[in-house]
């Protein structure tokens, strides 16, 4: 045999190899990656897995609980919708974040600018001395607080969120806003004031318009911290007519008599799936603003 | 019109017309002013609803306010010695840590190993990623709702898949009524109740924590390791290291700092966490999951004993003074950076 | 139109060294002043003080005979041009050149006018419904160029327009600039660090080094007569030779640096230079060397022969008429 076709040899036997390889390493990421993806979505899959069976189907033990036994039903979701409080906690949660988006807005958008731009050196201090703000937890505050909502005479109601909610949403929103301003070159608002405006005007001309993106990112993040909240609002309200889903649910629906399985998993995967859904597509701002510009992302 | 001083011999400026009003009318244009100007609102609110209740939180757990009489009189460590000497509060005490810790142990390890996945280009990773990501989006109560069904004590899936492997039920491993059980664990011969034994919630609460902040520091993590330089990678590359010689020498070295970041968000995160522990088990069985956070509810609102409650919550703010200092020290090294 | 004169303009941040020292300048009406310096030797922040974009820390600022010190930006009726161009990204072209007009509230019909009439002399009608993003850099630089004019400012504040432009672009982009700025006839102050946009289209230069002034003059005074070893060195490429002799420093530009070639005038300075390396360009030569311990370098046009020999002395010689005297302890220039 020559030497030639001995190297061949070699060569396509190490190529034979380098594949396997390969093949075992797709495998491998495959395998850990739906393991992770299970881990991850099992509890929501068997919640929306129940939302549809019937009662006799669920509490029958002697039936594969794996399988619909008896057809699919949507009577447990116009049940949560007609016979319980479940459309007021919604309507509640949205009044709740719509109002928290625009006090937020009024309060950082401003705060955030003068952070990056007319405060000097201290202001970035002053800027991460406000985002540790964001890490005080309303566990250490809802006790005061809950005087304070009474003080305010907002006690058992609505309003009392719709106040308090931003003492964390303010906080996370001008650190994350002054990351966007801070990517936005000065020469812009400068020639907007070159150009015949003030500096406000040449704010809310050139430099609002210019981070839009950044005000749709704090307007997501607004709306998804007030869903997520549960402490105040366990603390704050008790009647039924002003709670927001995340209480209404838990408390509402799970310690009556009955459990209504079914209707309390819709309850929470129709608010759930569509807030996780705006939270992933803002993922990586969120994570820009968590790691303090340590990580470009 | 402006009279044209100086050397100029230019009458036809085409001045503004709003020349020659007084300075007083571009005093917003000036920096200095316009700054606090901006900052009052946010300033205000943080003071007034996060300054104003931290330091009342303080005043309470010295005092002997109650629900129903709110007067704060000076009682001195009264409260604290009340406080700490009852059992369940060490025992939430011991919870509270326990579950930070061990969670965050275990999610370090996981993230590492869902961010490297993640940082593989595959089919479907978008899916596997808005999966992954699940438990952190999803508001929290909701969230530990699911798994509050997944393990009720009748129809829990993991019970009945268990069944079906004949892991649990008669004639296996658990029974207790087999002659000779082969572990001591008394299941009995139905369903496992996880939520009903003390150590069983505290595994419970435990996995959920892992599971809601698993995808927090996964993302961290995704995000330093993007930010590792791709000529450093290539690097190591051409010096020959093999993939693991790689991971250990050069990407964990230079995710080092980032890792902090990601541990330090789940601590404070789970360290503070009310709603697991309250949706999935209130406490219980027996006071046996309480953390310092639903103590402090349950004494604080529900047992309407406002000085407990606050002083049980004031065991939270160490932690978060410490996050706050790790927090500085890594925003300066950013900024020198 | 109008003069622009600063007195005894000081800028101080933080507690650094002065980026602007107390600099007096006043430029003619219509006038085209380059201000030319190195990076970080303070003519844009001196640019940025005319414009009411930084605020003094000491001294004044006049428009036309009037001290607008301090007056916001918006009440000194200027225009500026930046080196980013600053383009609204989310507007349309036409909508960046009108926005001036908007603040000034100009009927909308009008506005149209104005905005045509802008964008006629720069030639960028047909851009006018695109986004910034979707134009190279000489269109960005001609709709910013419209944005400054359509307001009919009293001056036009310039800072480094071209730096973004290609080479090749670059001397197109000269031309027509000074040619609008010509037909316009607008004060104008343009900052640079490059000298060949300065000499190519400054009526004036102001030589600025560590926030003063060095010099001012027109292109040729500042060439031919450098005020000192700074300005001697600045400009021109390669600089001024500069070789110390008799107490004095002796300065020369390469192109009158010639081989003495057994002459015997008594109108040249001879020195004795020997030569490293060469360097071909083209239509010119250059010759590296050393004079003494002192660097210098002969330039010659292509055409002409010049004999080398590498590592050897050779006498050259310079006019006298060529040569500027300097103080070796300040630099300045002293009586030829």
């Amino acid at each position: 045999m020559t030497a030639i076709a001995e190297q061949q040899r070699v060569w396509q036997r190490e190529e034979r190899r380098a594949g396997w390889r390969r093949a075992g390493k797709r495998g491998l990421l495959y395998t850990v990656a739906t393991l992770f993806a299970l881990f991850a979505a099992i509890p929501f899959a068997w919640m929306v897995f129940t939302i549809f069976k019937q009662n006799t189907d669920l509490y029958n033990g002697k039936n594969n609980p794996f399988l619909y036994n008896d057809p699919p039903t949507l009577d447990n979701i116009r049940l949560l919708f007609n016979q319980t409080n479940y459309t007021t906690f919604v309507v509640n949660t949205i009044f709740v974040a719509a109002l928290v988006v625009v006090i937020t807005l009024i309060a950082a958008v401003p705060a955030a600018y003068a952070l990056t731009r007319l405060t000097g050196r201290w202001g970035e201090s002053l800027g991460i001395a406000i985002f540790l703000v964001y890490l005080v937890p309303p566990t250490l505050l809802f006790i005061p607080m809950t005087r304070i909502v009474a003080e305010l005479g907002l006690k058992n109601s609505r309003w009392s969120m719709v106040v308090v909610y931003p003492t964390f949403t303010i906080p996370f929103c001008t650190w994350l806003l002054m990351g966007f301003f801070k990517s936005i070159p000065w020469d812009i608002e400068e020639q907007a004031m070159i150009d015949g405006y003030s500096r406000l005007g040449a704010i809310v001309r050139a430099v609002i318009p210019v981070s839009l993106p950044g005000i749709l990112t704090v307007i997501a993040f607004s709306v998804a911290m007030t869903m997520h909240e549960f402490v105040y609002a366990l603390a704050f309200v008790t009647s039924s007519s002003e709670k927001t889903v995340s209480i209404g649910v838990t408390t509402e629906l799970i310690r009556g008599d009955v459990f209504f399985w079914q209707s309390l998993m819709a309850a929470a995967a129709i608010v759930a799936i569509p807030v996780a859904l705006i939270y992933t597509l803002f993922l990586d701002r969120f994570i820009q603003g968590f790691t303090l510009g340590a990580v470009k992302g | 019109m402006s009279t044209a001083t100086g050397r100029s011999e230019t009458p036809a400026i085409a001045w503004s017309e709003d020349a020659d009003v007084p300075e007083g009318r571009y005093l917003l244009d000036r920096a200095g002013l316009l700054g606090p100007l901006m900052l009052l609102p946010a300033i205000i609110y943080i003071i007034g609803l996060v300054g104003i209740p931290l330091v009342l939180a303080v005043l309470y757990s010295f005092s002997n306010a109650t629900v129903g009489d709110q007067s704060i009189n000076w009682v001195g460590l009264e409260n604290f010695r009340t406080v700490v000497q009852n059992a369940t509060f060490r025992m939430a005490l011991k919870n509270t840590i326990l579950f930070a810790f061990v969670s965050q142990i275990i999610v370090i390890i996981l993230a590492n190993i869902l961010a490297l996945v993640l940082s593989a280009e595959f089919r479907g990773k978008r899916l596997v990623r808005f999966l992954v990501m699940l438990p952190w989006t999803t508001p929290i109560a909701l969230a530990v709702l699911g798994w509050f069904w997944m393990l009720d004590n009748v129809a829990s899936p993991i019970d009945a898949l268990m069944r079906m492997l004949h892991i649990i039920g008669p004639d296996t491993i658990f029974d207790p009524k087999a002659r000779a059980p082969i572990l001591d664990i008394p299941f009995g011969d139905r369903n496992v109740r996880w939520l009903s034994k003390p150590d069983l919630a505290r595994l419970a609460v435990l996995t959920v924590h892992v599971w809601r902040t698993l995808p927090l520091a996964t993302v961290i993590l995704l995000a330093g390791m993007t930010a590792i330089p791709q000529d450093v990678k290539d690097a190591a590359e051409i010096d020959g290291a093999s993939y693991w010689r790689q991971l250990i020498y050069v990407r964990l070295p230079l995710l080092a700092p980032i890792m902090a970041v990601a541990v330090l968000y789940g601590i404070v995160f789970t360290f503070t966490d009310f709603t697991v522990v309250y949706v999935l088990t209130r406490g219980g069985p027996v006071d046996s999951t309480q953390v310092l956070a639903t103590w402090a509810y349950f004494k604080g609102i529900q047992g309407s004993s406002l000085a407990q409650g606050a002083a049980i919550a004031l065991f939270l703010l160490p932690i978060l003074v410490a996050a706050a200092i790790v927090m500085l020290r890594l925003a300066r090294r950013s900024e020198t950076a | 139109m109008a003069t622009i004169e600063v007195r005894g303009l000081t800028k101080q941040f933080g507690d650094g060294p002065p980026a602007v020292d107390h600099i007096d300048l006043a430029s003619e009406d219509g006038e085209f002043l380059v201000l030319l310096g190195p990076s970080g030797c303070g003519k844009t922040t001196l640019l940025r003080m005319i414009g009411g974009l930084e605020t003094p820390t000491e001294g004044d600022v006049l428009i036309g005979g009037r001290v607008v010190t301090h007056l916001p930006p918006r009440a000194r009726k200027i225009a500026m041009v930046f080196q980013s161009y600053a383009l609204y990204p989310h507007m349309s072209v036409y909508d960046n050149i009108a926005f001036p007009l908007k603040a000034q509230r100009l009927p909308k019909e009008e506005q149209r006018k104005k905005v045509a009439w802008a964008a006629s002399i720069l030639g960028i009608e047909q851009f006018l419904n695109r986004k910034p993003r979707q134009l190279s850099g000489g269109q960005r630089q001609r709709v910013a160029l419209a944005r400054a004019l359509v307001r009919e400012p009293n001056v036009f504040l310039l800072d480094e327009p071209l730096s973004n432009l290609d080479a090749q672009r670059r001397a197109s982009a000269r031309d027509e600039l000074q040619q609008f700025q010509r037909s316009i006839g607008t004060t104008t102050i343009y900052v640079t660090h490059d000298q060949v946009e300065a000499m190519g289209m400054g009526d004036r230069i102001a030589v600025i080094d560590r926030g003063r002034i060095r010099q001012i003059g027109t292109p040729k005074e500042i060439y031919d007569d450098p005020a000192d070893t700074f300005v001697a060195t600045f400009l021109g490429t390669p600089p001024m030779n500069l070789v110390e002799r008799d107490g004095l420093i002796f300065g020369f530009r390469p192109e009158h640096f010639t081989p003495a070639n057994g002459s015997h005038s008594d109108d040249v300075v001879r020195f004795q230079f020997v030569v490293h390396r060469e360097e071909y360009l083209g239509s010119e030569r250059l010759l590296y060397g050393e004079i003494g311990s002192a660097k210098a370098v002969a330039r010659f046009p292509a055409t002409t022969d010049v004999e080398l020999r590498i590592g050897q002395p050779v006498e050259y010689v310079v006019a006298r008429r060529h040569l500027k005297f300097f103080n070796p302890r300040t630099g300045e220039r002293t009586r030829d």
